[in-house]
Order: C-alpha cells, then structure tokens, then sequence
C-alpha cells in the first residue's frame, strides 16, 4: 500500500483519478448491482403487500414438498434447499477462481470457472423440474362457481386455498359435472382409468368422497404469478450469468488476461455471479421459508 | 504488486496475498445460517397452528434476521466490498437502507388493505375465515 506519493492539494474529483481507488469497470458493475437489487426489492416488497392484504396465502411447506424420484414422499423445503446449496457452493468456487487470478494462475481460474458453470447449470436444472412440477400438478379445488377441477398451478390458476369442510366438498362435489368427476376420480387411482359410461355421477361422488380425498378452494390468483414472475427474473440471471461465465472461461483459455496483465474481468463476473446468490437468499426466505 | 499496472488511477490494492482459508470459513457460516434457517423452518412447519401469533412472527423475523447476515458475510467477503475504500461502501450501502422504509410502510400498508377489506372499512366486525389446516397433498 501506499506504493504511489499523493501530493498535497491533489483535486481527486476533477477527473483522471480515482477516488473510490477502484477502476471505472468495477465502480460501474457495483451501481449497476445496486440498481438490479431495487428491481428485485420492487418486486419482492410488491409480492410481500399483496400477501400481507389477504387472509390466507398459500403454505410453502405444502407447495414445496416434493423432491425428483421421490414420488408423493412428503419433504417439506428439501429441495429447494438442495438450491440454496448448489448456489452457496458455486459461490464458493466463484470467489476461489478470482482468487486464482490475483496469484495469475490460469490453470486455477479455468478449474474454478467450470465447476462454477456446472453449478449454475445444476441451479436451472433445478429451476426446470420446480416449474414442471408446479405447472403440471394435480390439485383438487373449488372454483369460484362452486364446482370441483383438478388444476395445476400457473399464473392463472392457485389451488393452495383453503381446505374445504366436509359439508362443503359434498356441496361442492354435487355441483361438478359428470367428466370433472372422472378427472377428479382418476387423479386417486392412477393407471386405472375409468371410462365415461361405467360409472353413475352418485357412484363417483361416493367414491370421491370415501377416499378422504383433500380437497381446497382456491387461493389468491396473485401467487403464480409472482412466484413465476420472481423466481423467472431469477432464473435469468442465473442463466446470464452461466452465459458470461462461459464467455469468461473461454477468454481465460485463450489467454486473454494473461496478455493483458490481470485477471479483472474474472472479477467482475464474479460480483454479478455472487448477486445473482445473493438474490436468490432473499428469494429462498420471501417464497420457500416463511 | 505487479498486477494492474495499466491502471493508474488505482494507487494501492488490497492485499490479495493471503490463503484460501477465510474462503472456505465463510462457506461455513453461510451453510450453518442455511441449516439454522431451514431448522427453524422445519420448527414452524411442525407445530403448525399450535403457536401462537407471537412465536410464529417472532421466528420469522428470526429467519429474516439471519438471512441479512448471510448477505453481510457475502458482499462484505466474496464481493470483496468489505476490501474497498469507506466512502465507496457508503455510496453503495446508504441508497439500500431507504430499503428500511419500503419495507415497514408497504407492508404496513397490505394489512391496512386486509383490515379495511374485513370490516368493510371499518363499518363492521372483523370476521376473517376460520383457517382450516390442510394436510399435505398433491
């Protein structure tokens, strides 16, 4: 430190020096991040009111309990803590890589750079099969004209209402016409499938009804639409940042930062990259943990 | 340091020398704040309606409280900010604390919404429906 004598009176906002002692690049990637994180609080603090406004918003523990192969097993947060992992993780491997460029090691940065990409892929994948499974769920719940569906979750559609009595699913199931209640009947008994003459609609409602089958109305229509929204604007980040990575670990292979004397640019990638986990912290709290 | 010699308007760097081993020590605060986290969630999940309105806010904001330390340890160590000069962290830091408020008055703000919605503005009782908890489904 202290490599460079300032001389006395030295006027550091009149241009060509630096007053922060940071190059523009960086200063400019930092504002920009400032900016990204009041688009996120926008949107998160917009989903936060509309939650607080109704009386009743769906439980993650229910919408997020599943995991891959693991069937109809009940794992409340599981996977999407898997998520937060593969994210810290890749953080990790992140800052070892800008590390490896301060001591100019190639080798190193390109090691690192690749287990970070693997990381961000992993995360979409991740990101996929959640949204998969949201939007091809299988819910039963009461519309708002008193009939029973089975609907999945979408920006249209939220079925994590709350449950109906027993008084109300008989009401309810009295109303459904007669092919919602074979959806709703071939939903419980997979592989059987019933067809549309075997079976009388009072058969049916009493089938439906002895299987203890959970039935809800239907939630708040704002809740896809954020959970998409946000997680989506997330998930493009990630998926930016997978891009920029690749673009970093091919410049690094070809040399580039070598020739140019230091490996900043790593740098730079890497704060958009821990952003992107920071982002992703206050959506694991917003959406999955309270 | 002879690295970033073609920038000079930086007069000094920080010292990049040292190890890997707050690195990897930061790495295991963020995941024990996670388990934590995911443990008071489970904690909230499992008693369910049994807690009171109290315990669970409380926990919440437990949770929240310890999500922000997750955020320290990150821009401050992986993003090198703690690393840089005072007045740059300020120009970064205190726009965000205007966070503070966005955050008490719309949320303040949604539940105003709720109350008048359930008293029809204040022109009757408050009758919110009785939550019923469901089991898991799918």
């Amino acid at each position: 430190m202290g490599a460079t004598t300032i001389p006395a009176g030295t006027k550091w906002w009149s241009g060509g020096k630096s007053p922060f002692n940071v190059n523009y690049g960086k200063v400019m990637m930092w504002y920009f991040l400032m900016s990204d994180a009041f688009t996120f609080g926008a949107f998160l603090i917009s989903y936060g009111t509309i939650r607080f406004s109704v009386n009743h918003w769906a439980d993650p523990n229910q919408v997020f309990n599943s995991f891959p192969f693991a069937g109809h097993a009940n794992l409340p947060l599981a996977f999407v803590s898997l998520m937060t992992f593969i994210l810290i993780f890749s953080s990790v491997t992140m800052v070892l890589a800008v590390h490896e460029g301060h001591q100019m090691n190639r080798k190193g940065v390109e090691k690192y750079m690749i287990l970070t990409i693997i990381g961000g892929l992993a995360f979409l994948g991740c990101q996929a099969w959640e949204w998969t499974h949201l939007l091809t769920g299988e819910h039963v719940a009461m519309l708002a004209d008193g009939t029973l569906d089975v609907i999945p979750t979408t920006v249209k559609m939220n079925p994590w209402g709350v449950a109906l009595s027993q008084e109300e699913l008989m009401a309810a199931l009295k109303n459904t016409p007669h092919d919602k209640l074979m959806a709703i009947a071939n939903t419980m008994h997979h592989g059987a499938e019933h067809t549309a003459h075997q079976v009388s609609d009072s058969q049916l409602i009493e089938q439906i009804a002895a299987s203890g089958i959970h039935a809800t109305k239907t939630g708040p229509i704002a809740f896809g639409g954020y959970f998409f929204g946000i997680t989506g604007f997330h998930g493009f980040h990630v998926f930016s940042g997978v891009v920029i990575n690749i673009v970093m670990y091919i410049k690094t292979k070809l040399g580039h930062f070598d020739q140019r004397g230091h490996y900043e640019m790593i740098e730079k990638a890497g704060l958009y990259w821990h952003f992107v986990d920071l982002v992703w912290v206050f959506v694991f709290l917003c959406f999955h943990l309270v | 340091m002879q690295v970033q010699q073609d920038f000079p308007e930086v007069t000094f760097h920080p010292d990049h020398s040292g190890g890997t081993k707050k690195i990897w020590r930061i790495f295991w605060v963020l995941s024990v704040l996670t388990i934590v986290e995911l443990g008071l969630g489970y904690f909230l999940y499992a008693k369910g309606t049994s807690l009171g309105d109290f315990t669970i806010l409380s926990t919440k904001i437990v949770i929240g409280v310890l999500t922000l330390a997750k955020a320290y340890y990150i821009v401050s160590v992986f993003m090198h900010l703690g690393d840089e000069i005072r007045n740059f962290i300020m120009t970064i830091i205190v726009p965000l604390v205007l966070f503070v408020w966005f955050i008490i008055a719309f949320l303040a703000d949604g539940n105003s919404w709720k109350n008048l919605r359930n008293t029809d503005a204040g022109s009757r009782t408050n009758k919110v429906e009785t939550e019923i908890k469901v089991p898991a489904q799918h």
